[in-house]
């Protein structure tokens, strides 16, 4: 990026904490989510879903549902496209079952009726005839040569030979001679790790409203990409894009889980076969087994550290199961896992696994909290052994600017050495602890990302700005584009509109994943408010009868860019858009491009955790977030995010679990049996935000929304460890789990 | 032309090197550089991948320039959650 596109000081609204355009509507009700959307005619639809973990479908015979009494339609895998291959088979065999229930839950068919309630008795008499097959769910007895094969003929060429079928990708990288490393190491630790599956836990179901016509269609959804929607409900419904335009609505969390389409495809084709508009709208329960949580792992660790704390070689082996589908983020897991530091010696070793369970979706920074868990902790243990501060050896083994990342590219600006020094000086660090608590801590990070994006910002006559981004807002993001937008037109934040348009109304939008939102959306409504700068700048350059590079914008006002330029009164935003309709038409401004300068993110965090050895209750007493935000354009929002992401680590780290019985289906799919963690369980959450501006983006912007979830179960399970005296070493670290491993020490 | 490195998984499909040399002037021509070199390496190219031009990862720009002295990595496709 040329340096006079950059601005990095002297903003007015920028930096500042404004408060969310959205915000009244979504306290007061009034904010319309997925499932307020209505439509008169409409038809209420529910799915039909296998109690089977693993079953051949032998016959569907749905006679009886479709003759009860306001029953308009039933829907099975027949009424979706056929010769799909690749990624959107995949999304179709999730969606609706072809030959084989894969998990429990797993759709395959679905009914639309008057009411709810008939549909829902409806689905009662769908008879599915299943051939019940053997089932697998944990990842390692997934790769053992005795489990049953999920989906045969689904690995790829990455897969090493003599494999079980159900490994499906292979991913290996690094640099150096490892063993080289491990023999100058004056010491090696080797360990493995387990976690299980946990669900984003967004508060909102998946919900929408379908309506299908002569080959077009509307679509309403809570989503995460209304473009991404579109593209893959137009494949499993045989329609051409251009004829399905989708609306998201406001969106009560996504984390990652609604980057993908569960219900949208089904609610489509039961539109389409009843000819009226149907809703759609997930239970709970539904939510837990069908939709996608993150991956289980089991993973393996081996680190070597001289007695200086020099790290002198690293090696891991992450096992990822994503389901009954390829796609787990075990690429992600490898690369991130030693992200963090400077390494001569480095190799890591990924598996995609398929086992009975729903298709993994992303999570907030997909695969990294989960590396970051086991090299960190094995970190921790090197430095206890060797009695050495995990601070130090942080920063003396640190990835900067110029060194190699342990996944092959040299570092351009980062700073995580910044958070360290911030950790350091914080006096969260320097705090004793009381008898019964461990402190821990841990670095994380994730790459980012930019994406296709599209914006538009439309001047009205008044002066005043209509931004519309194809992003939905799922965390604050209309507040963040709206700040950026008055800062280049000079104007104040509340004369700016920002509004999340539908796929009809703009470009291409890529799904908002990747911490990608406030970087790309916000570098795009930058480009697009300075394109409308020129025009208002040509505008009055015309007036003043002046070469349009003599006028310069400042504080929403045109001025003559110097004495040479003339002696001309500053003409103010309102004065140009009054007259636009007749000084050469309506100002626009535009942006379409993928930028790809999104800056990696680096974050440290200090935990605090009390255990009862009792009872094997943790208690997190204190919890400080120090992270890289390139740049913060609303600090309110950044803390927002960095607080968030740490408390779904502590509830990843220490109580929530898939926990599948023997039969293979899922034991805890309700919120009270999965305990995500609730206000009365956490201590405040400080946040430091560090500012080592992203040279990709005009501000310096770096994504935010996920690094903040990858230190938080590694230092979760240092501070646990410290505390019980015990090195946790699967989680979450429940009250069970703490009790065994307490037990196991005792007992040698 | 270009060094570009993969990541070891790969050495399988590109005659056991980890640096492939190919003859390209953005990202576009070493994805078709490498695929010309080592047919292998197309079904992994065409499921998506990044590449990483002196320290910068390019997640999808064909067009993004790539000089002969130019650090090029080629890694998994970016997403998040």
């Amino acid at each position: 990026m040329a340096f006079d596109e950059v601005k990095t000081v002297d903003f007015k609204v920028v930096g500042q904490r404004v408060k969310r355009p959205d915000g009244m509507d979504k306290v007061t009700g009034k904010a319309k989510f997925g499932a307020d959307v209505v439509a008169p005619g409409m038809l209420h639809a529910a799915i039909v879903r296998s109690p089977h973990a693993h079953a051949r479908i032998v016959k569907i015979d749905t006679s009886k549902a479709e003759a009860l009494k306001g029953v308009k339609g039933v829907v099975t895998r027949a009424d979706f496209a056929e010769g799909l291959s690749g990624g959107n088979l995949d999304v179709l065999e999730n969606v609706m079952a072809g030959e084989k229930a894969l998990y429990d839950g797993h759709a395959v068919a679905a009914v639309a009726a008057i009411s709810p309630l008939i549909a829902r008795d409806a689905v009662k008499l769908v008879e599915v005839e299943y051939e019940i097959l053997p089932h697998v769910t944990d990842v390692d007895k997934a790769m053992g040569a005795d489990a049953p094969v999920i989906r045969a003929g689904t690995a790829d060429k990455t897969v090493p030979e003599g494999m079980h079928a159900n490994v499906v990708r292979y991913h290996e990288s690094g640099h150096g001679d490892v063993d080289a490393g491990f023999v100058e190491a004056d010491l090696v630790i080797e360990d493995s790790f387990k976690t299980e599956a946990t669900h984003q836990g967004y508060i909102e179901p998946h919900a929408c409203l379908a309506s299908m016509g002569e080959g077009n269609g509307d679509l309403w959804c809570c989503t995460q990409g209304h473009w991404n929607v579109q593209k893959l409900c137009a494949a499993m419904l045989g329609l051409e894009q251009s004829q399905l335009r989708v609306t998201a609505s406001e969106i009560g969390g996504g984390f990652g889980g609604k980057t993908a389409v569960f219900i949208e495809p089904v609610a489509l084709a039961l539109s389409r076969k009843t000819n009226r508009p149907v809703k759609l709208v997930m239970s709970r329960s539904e939510v837990f087994r069908a939709t996608g949580p993150t991956s289980s792992t089991s993973m393996d660790i081996k680190i070597g550290m001289k007695k200086d704390g020099t790290i002198t070689a690293g090696q891991g082996t992450f096992r990822l199961q994503g389901g009954a589908f390829p796609g787990a983020p075990m690429e992600f897991t490898a690369m991130c896992a030693f992200a963090p530091y400077n390494l001569k010696h480095v190799k890591q070793m990924g598996f995609d696994v398929l086992a009975n369970r729903p298709k993994q979706a992303a999570y907030r920074a997909p695969g990294s909290p989960m590396a970051a868990f086991a090299v960190e902790s094995v970190i921790d243990e090197l430095c206890k052994q060797l009695g050495l501060d995990p601070l130090e050896v942080r920063l003396k083994n640190a990835s900067a600017q110029g060194t190699k990342a342990s996944f092959g590219p040299t570092w351009d600006r980062i700073g995580l050495v910044e958070t360290l020094e911030a950790a350091k000086a914080h006096p969260h660090y320097s705090a004793p602890t009381k008898p019964g608590q461990g402190r821990g801590i841990s670095c994380g990070f994730w790459f980012n990302h930019g994406g296709e994006t599209s914006v538009t910002l439309a001047l009205s006559e008044d002066g005043t700005a209509q931004l519309s981004v194809g992003t939905p807002d799922i965390g604050g993001s209309r507040a963040s584009m709206a700040q950026m937008a008055a800062e280049e037109l000079g104007i104040p934040y509340e004369n700016v509109r920002t509004t999340i348009a539908d796929t009809a109304t703009l470009g291409y939008n890529e799904v908002s994943h990747g911490s990608r939102v406030t970087y790309a959306s916000g570098l795009a409504t930058i480009k697009a408010a300075r394109n409308a700068v020129k025009i208002l700048c040509g505008r009055a350059a015309a007036k003043w009868g002046i070469d349009e590079d003599a006028v310069v914008w400042e504080d929403g006002f045109a001025k003559p860019s110097g004495p040479n330029a003339g002696e001309f009164d500053p003409i103010p935003i309102d004065k140009l858009t009054q007259s636009m309709g007749r000084t050469g038409g309506p100002i626009v401004g535009h942006f379409e491009a993928t930028p790809e300068g999104a800056g990696v993110s680096f974050a440290t965090h200090i935990v605090d955790a009390e255990v009862d050895k009792e009872t094997g209750q943790t208690k997190i007493v204190r919890y400080t977030v120090i992270q890289d935000a390139g740049k913060a354009i609303n600090p309110a929002y950044v803390e927002g995010q960095f607080q968030g992401g740490a408390v779904q680590g502590i509830g990843w780290a220490l109580n929530e679990e898939y926990i599948y019985g023997e039969d293979g289906r899922l034991q805890n799919d309700l919120f009270l049996d999965y305990r995500i963690p609730v206000a009365s369980d956490l201590p405040m959450i400080d946040t430091v935000i560090v500012e080592v501006p992203n040279p990709g983006h005009p501000y310096g912007v770096r994504g935010v929304g996920e690094t903040s979830i990858c230190p938080p179960l590694a230092a979760i399970a240092n501070a646990v460890s410290a505390a019980a005296g015990v090195r946790l070493k699967e989680l979450p670290m429940s009250p069970p789990r703490i009790l065994a491993a307490l037990d196991k020490q005792a007992n040698g | 032309m270009v060094e570009v490195n993969l990541w070891s998984g790969l050495r399988a499909f590109a005659d056991g090197k980890d640096v492939v040399e190919v003859d390209a002037k953005n990202v576009g021509e070493v994805l078709r550089g490498l695929v010309e070199l080592h047919p292998g390496l197309e079904d992994v190219i065409e499921a998506g991948v990044s590449v990483a031009v002196d320290g910068k990862v390019i997640a999808s720009g064909l067009m993004e320039e790539v000089k002969p002295d130019s650090e090029v990595y080629l890694m998994q496709q970016l997403k998040g959650g």
